[in-house]
This record gives C-alpha cells, sequence and structure tokens, in this order.
C-alpha cells in the first residue's frame, strides 16, 4: 500500500489526501510530528526520507516521491485513466504547470503567513508574506473573474484539474494566515465551488461542504 | 506598568509561557523570546537549571511546572499554580501536543472548550455525530475551596473519541476551569474506569491573540506520539476558524449581548465567575 508522510494542518499534505480520495485509492497516513516535534527536520527524517525536510512524501513500493504538485502528477498520470485531472493535452499541461509555481508562490506567502501566526514561526518577515499573497490572491482572482465572464468556472480547462487542487488549500486557509479575502469576490465563489465538488474531504480549517 | 493590561486577574495569577523543554540549550546570553500579555520577556535557565525571566532588566517570577513554565507578571501573586495529579501519575502518557495561535479572546477559546452542543457540528466523525445532537443535563459548581469550576456527569455519544479509539461510545466528560485561561478535560479512556486528563493552556499575546498550548496526560499504549499529537490538532485546527470568526473577538460578560441554552450551564457558569472576579482583559465593554 502506498505510505503518505503526512501531517493533518498542512494544506500541500491535503492535496495528495483529496487526490487518493478522488482517486479511490487507498493509502496508508504515517503522521510526522511537524509540530512542535519538528520531525520533518530531524537527521532520520532528512537522511531517509527527503532531504529538504519537507512533506509531504509518499513511498509507493519503493518509489519514493516528495513536492505536492510532483505526488499530484504522478498519481493522476497512474491511476486517473479518464485523465480527467491531468489531462492529455499540451496546453492544459503547460497551464497545470504555470499554475503549480503559483500554488508554489502561496506556500511561501500566505502558508508562510499561517505558519508565523499559527505555529509560532518568528523568523519570517510577516508582513512581506502578506505583502505577497496578497499580490497572488490579485492575479488569481482577476484570471477567475475573466475566466468567469467566458463561462469557465476553473483555473484551466473546462473541469477543475491539478492546477485549482494545487492552488486551492493555501487559498481557502488564508485567514489563519491574517490575510483577508474580501477584496477577492472571485477567488472566494471558486473556493466555494471546489468545497462543493463531490467527494471534497476537506481537513481542519476547511469545512467540507454538506451541511453548510 | 509596562504590560497591555492593568487586570489584576492577569498581572497577579501565573501565566503559561511556553513548554519547559523549550529552554534547552538557552542561557543568559542566548535566551528564548516569548511574548506574553504585549511584552517580549527573555527566558533562560541558568547554570543550575533553574529557569530565570525578565523583562528589559526586570526579573520577573518563574516557575517550572507541569512540563510549562508560568510566569506572575506583577510577581504578587494571590494564589498559588493550580495542582494537576495527573500529570505525575504512574501508566500515563504525558505528550505536549504544541502551542497554536488563536487571533481571538483566551476567554472564547475556553468557553468553546467547555461546549458540548458543537460536537456534532465541528467535529463531525470525531466527537460527535448528527443526529446525536443533544446535550444531557449535567451538573456545574465552583470548589469553594480552589474557586475551580466542575462540570461533571457529562455524557456525549462519540463517533471516535480520542486516537485510541476506533469505533462509537457513550464518552464520560469532567471539565475543570482553574483559572480564566487554564482549563482541563477529563474523559473515558482506552483503559477501564480511568480518565484521560487534557490540559488546555493558553498564553495571553494581547486581549484578542493567544497561543493555545494542549497537554495530553493519557492512558495508550499503541498510538505513537505523532498520532496521538495529530489528533489533537485535528480537533483543535477545526475549531480554530470557529474561534476566529466570532463577531466579537472579545467576549461581552453583560446580560444580553449573547443568549445562553440549557446545554450552556458551563458557560453561563464560567461568564459569571468572570464578572464576580471583575475580569476585564479580553472582554468586549458593554456598549
Amino acid at each position: 500500500m502506498i505510505l503518505l508522510y503526512d501531517y493533518a494542518l498542512s494544506g500541500n499534505c491535503f492535496k495528495v489526501r483529496q487526490m487518493f480520495a478522488w482517486l479511490g485509492l487507498d493509502y496508508r497516513s504515517v503522521p510526522v510530528d511537524f509540530h512542535p516535534g519538528r520531525e520533518h527536520r530531524s537527521a532520520a527524517f532528512l537522511a531517509r526520507i527527503n532531504p529538504l525536510g519537507q512533506i509531504p512524501v509518499i513511498d509507493d513500493d519503493g518509489f519514493v516521491l516528495r513536492d505536492a504538485q510532483a505526488i499530484l502528477v504522478y498519481l493522476a498520470s497512474k491511476h486517473d485513466a479518464q485523465g480527467r485531472w491531468y489531462p492529455d493535452d499540451p496546453q492544459l499541461r503547460g497551464q497545470i504547470a504555470m499554475w503549480f509555481a503559483t500554488a508554489d508562490e502561496l506556500t511561501r506567502t500566505a502558508s508562510a503567513a499561517r505558519l508565523h501566526d499559527a505555529f509560532g514561526y518568528e523568523n519570517l518577515d510577516i508582513e512581506a508574506c502578506r505583502r505577497g499573497a496578497h499580490e497572488v490572491f490579485r492575479l488569481l482572482d482577476d484570471h477567475l473573474a475573466e475566466r468567469a465572464s467566458a463561462g469557465r468556472q476553473w483555473l484551466a480547462g473546462p473541469h477543475a484539474t491539478l492546477a485549482d487542487l494545487a492552488c486551492f488549500p493555501y487559498a481557502a486557509l488564508a485567514g489563519e494566515g491574517g490575510i483577508s479575502l474580501d477584496e477577492y469576490p472571485a477567488l472566494r465563489s471558486w473556493i466555494w465551488d471546489f468545497r462543493h465538488l463531490p467527494g471534497f474531504i476537506g481537513m481542519s480549517g476547511i469545512f467540507a461542504a454538506g451541511a453548510a | 506598568m509596562p504590560f497591555a493590561t492593568d487586570d489584576p486577574n492577569m498581572l497577579d495569577d501565573w501565566l503559561v509561557a511556553g513548554p519547559a523543554a523549550a529552554l534547552a540549550g538557552t542561557s543568559e546570553a542566548r535566551p528564548r523570546a516569548v511574548r506574553l500579555l504585549g511584552e517580549t520577556l527573555q527566558l533562560w535557565t541558568d547554570a543550575a537549571g533553574t529557569p530565570q525571566c525578565r523583562l528589559g532588566t526586570q526579573a520577573l517570577a518563574i516557575q517550572p511546572r507541569h512540563g510549562f513554565l508560568w510566569v506572575c507578571p506583577s510577581g504578587k501573586p494571590t494564589r498559588p499554580l493550580f495542582d494537576f495529579p495527573e500529570y505525575s501519575e504512574a501508566g500515563r502518557r504525558i505528550v505536549d501536543c504544541g502551542g497554536i495561535g488563536v487571533a481571538v479572546s483566551g476567554l472564547r477559546v475556553i468557553e468553546n472548550f467547555l461546549d458540548m452542543a458543537h460536537f456534532p457540528f465541528v467535529h463531525a466523525g470525531f466527537l460527535g455525530q448528527v443526529p446525536h445532537t443533544e446535550v444531557a443535563k449535567y451538573q456545574v459548581q465552583v470548589d469553594p475551596a480552589t474557586d475551580e469550576i466542575w462540570a461533571t456527569d457529562c455524557r456525549f455519544w462519540q463517533p471516535r473519541a480520542s486516537a485510541a479509539h476506533d469505533s462509537g461510545s457513550e464518552v464520560l466528560y469532567k471539565y475543570r476551569v482553574m483559572q480564566p485561561l487554564s482549563a482541563m478535560l477529563y474523559k473515558s479512556s482506552s483503559r477501564s474506569g480511568e480518565l484521560d486528563a487534557i490540559g488546555l493552556f493558553l498564553q495571553p499575546l494581547d486581549d484578542e491573540h493567544v497561543i493555545a498550548h494542549t497537554l495530553l496526560a493519557c492512558y495508550d499504549e499503541t498510538s505513537t506520539d505523532a498520532e496521538l499529537i495529530a489528533f489533537q490538532q485535528t480537533i483543535f485546527g477545526q475549531d480554530k476558524p470557529i474561534l476566529e470568526n466570532h463577531a466579537f473577538k472579545r467576549m461581552p460578560l453583560e446580560g444580553r449581548a449573547e443568549i445562553p441554552t440549557r446545554g450552556d450551564t458551563s458557560s453561563v457558569t464560567y461568564r459569571r465567575w468572570l464578572r464576580e472576579r471583575g475580569m476585564r482583559f479580553g472582554v468586549r465593554e458593554a456598549a
């Protein structure tokens, strides 16, 4: 069975958990004591699992892969026979890779602001993180508004893809980093739509739709 | 007065200032910076292994207990720090589940901790499940000897009450409030007849921000520390957006600002207890 080195409150780990759910794949979650234990920075973790000291990481029968977006590409390529999440189309794949870079930018900004406010990471420039996050959210909001005016709901292509999954969690968790999404109506509408996709699992801090 | 409040309920009490283990490797020359009541304190252990605390050039009273550091800002505590006998009971596992920052008055966090009615909605699949939504009648008393609030006879049906549980059960709860920003929860454990203890100790940064420290003193022979921590943080992470979205970040204590129901007996008692001690820190001024 595939192992996922996992942390419940990580948005990047959420991406992989959600992908497993959508693909209907069984996996075993190996909890990493990210906080307060900083297990992902321990010598054993760096030596055996990921020299970059980051999660998520998967181990698929000895094939070890790090980086949330890389894992999404691997899982979709291997298990999504219909090519729904990572369509076999040159332009779409190019656009998805482009949004992956935006997702990484959210990890560097919005996620870092959340690490500061919620997890006590003092050694980062919180104002620079929030400013950077606002720049990314502005970009996403403009793009989504333009797409909406063309009758499109998602970042790339006619339905939700890995591009949306990669950018979703740290947009939805922005408030935990002290970042308001009040100025981004198209982004908030997209978060709402994403939460209402069939099979959406949610995580602590992002309620699964349903009763709401 | 250098601190962000002049409320004696804060200044003359022992306030948590992080886990004792965080002072490993510190010295007077290389102290650990800790935020408390709007100030940044310097904490370290001296050559004898005793914790020390300073604000600017002024030394502050500090003691290590229950795995945490406790600072009395005025140096004149009105009462000793509460007891936590389960912390040193043989057979229990002690696990520090980490401090999580929450952008709301700490009084809101304690009140939420005492509330069972939200379990099926906020913690669905863990601490509750629709349609099991009824909060059965329970008892709330203030212990005259210690001035602590105790809520007893609390029962709730839970699908997955802890990391050690893999099926639903009716769970027995007891709650205890020791300080305005410190509370304990005792609940049925995996060991018959014994209760797990979960401490929630809030480090006040200002009227609308705390770091919530959670400590487990539990019976569990199978889960790893990482699994126990993941369970507690999953639960707390579910509460966090609810807490941070309160319409008033500070808690109203006047009569009609928010309307309680029968299930809120703990909350009613907690708010009355806060009013009687003249609590002002983290409190919303009456309109």
